[in-house]
């Protein structure tokens, strides 16, 4: 960074992908990156608390089971009327995509974590496959029938190729935003966050009349990551609801 | 101005004008939530029906304000 001034504070350096134990495989780099420790980390609490939750017993239900209860009965719900019926053989790709963000957005929040969902590689990656998925199953089931989809009923016929047009440019960019959405509110958070973290840094170095100021900052921190845990949690939720969305144009392609 | 001087000009300029779009994306949300409010004090009993259309809305106008924000930082911290 050239021309940088005062305290060096870089607020993407929390975005840096380090390698762990280094692996290499004819040439390939196969490493196990912090990045690769936290998704296995996600993973891992889904695992556990999704079992957990599962295992039951007699009497009451626990806090836990309760908690596996919502978040199945949430998905399921938003699923069946996103999708209807047809749609819940899509249950548990949907719920494990919901899972994984959410899990990876939340333990992200912890300081001095990695947050996996602020890397484009790994949205694009799950955005890709709800895209590719919606690709396959929509011709397997539909087969021309599917095309459909661009064609929008009702639509009079001197502005059809306009609209069929348009329909397919957003059909085609939807892993784009879908992918973007989640990765850029995660690092602009993160930034965000960071940044005013630096302030506090950057005020407390400062004179003796300014240290005081450094409490107007903190406060905002504190704000900040209130409404961090609120987006962390809003756009696994908005991912879960447009991958639900999207498997609807699948199943009932022309029914929009 | 050296041409190099010239260059982080335009980045610091050129942050300060994408971060124009999160007004943008401010007008958005408030139009969301006063066209909820309104709707809502019509016919309070609808409410809580829509309250996940609602969020859904805020989340994808609010994602437009951070896309700008977004380049507003890659440009500070990246380039």
């Amino acid at each position: 960074m050239a021309g940088e001034t005062g305290p060096a504070i870089n607020p993407i350096e929390q975005f840096s992908i380090t390698p762990l134990i280094p692996i290499r495989i004819a040439g390939h780099d196969f490493s196990l990156t912090n990045s690769s420790l936290y998704m296995l980390i996600a993973v891992a609490i889904a695992c556990l608390v999704m079992t957990a939750g599962a295992r039951g017993g007699p009497g009451i239900p626990g806090r836990l089971q309760s908690a596996a209860e919502l978040a199945y009965e949430f998905i399921a719900g938003m699923l069946r009327s996103a999708a209807g019926e047809k749609g819940m053989r899509f249950f548990p790709f949907v719920f494990c995509l919901f899972m994984f963000i959410l899990i990876s957005n939340l333990v992200g929040l912890i300081p001095y974590s990695f947050t996996v969902t602020s890397h484009i590689i790994v949205t694009a990656t799950m955005a890709l496959a709800v895209f590719l998925t919606v690709i396959v199953v929509g011709l397997y089931e539909h087969g021309f029938g599917f095309f459909k989809l661009f064609v929008p009923s009702g639509v009079p016929i001197a502005i059809l190729p306009v609209v069929v047009l348009i329909e397919v440019i957003s059909f085609f960019t939807r892993p784009l935003s879908h992918s973007v959405r989640l990765f850029a509110n995660m690092l602009a958070g993160h930034i965000t966050l960071n940044v005013f973290g630096g302030f506090v840094v950057m005020l407390l170095g400062a004179g003796v009349a300014v240290k005081a100021l450094a409490v107007l900052p903190l406060a905002m921190t504190i704000g900040l990551y209130a409404l961090e845990l609120l987006v962390a949690f809003l756009q696994a939720y908005v991912f879960a609801m447009l991958t639900c969305m999207y498997l609807n144009d699948a199943i009932h392609p022309g029914g929009h | 101005m050296e041409p190099h001087e010239l260059a982080i000009a335009a980045k610091y300029i050129g942050a300060g004008l994408a971060a124009i779009g999160t007004g943008a994306a401010g007008i958005g949300v408030g139009t969301l939530f006063g066209q909820f409010l309104n709707g809502a004090l019509r016919n309070p009993s609808a409410v809580d029906g829509q309250f996940g259309r609602l969020i859904f809305g805020f989340a994808v106008t609010e994602a437009l304000g951070i896309f700008a924000l977004l380049i507003s930082f890659l440009l500070l911290f990246a380039v």
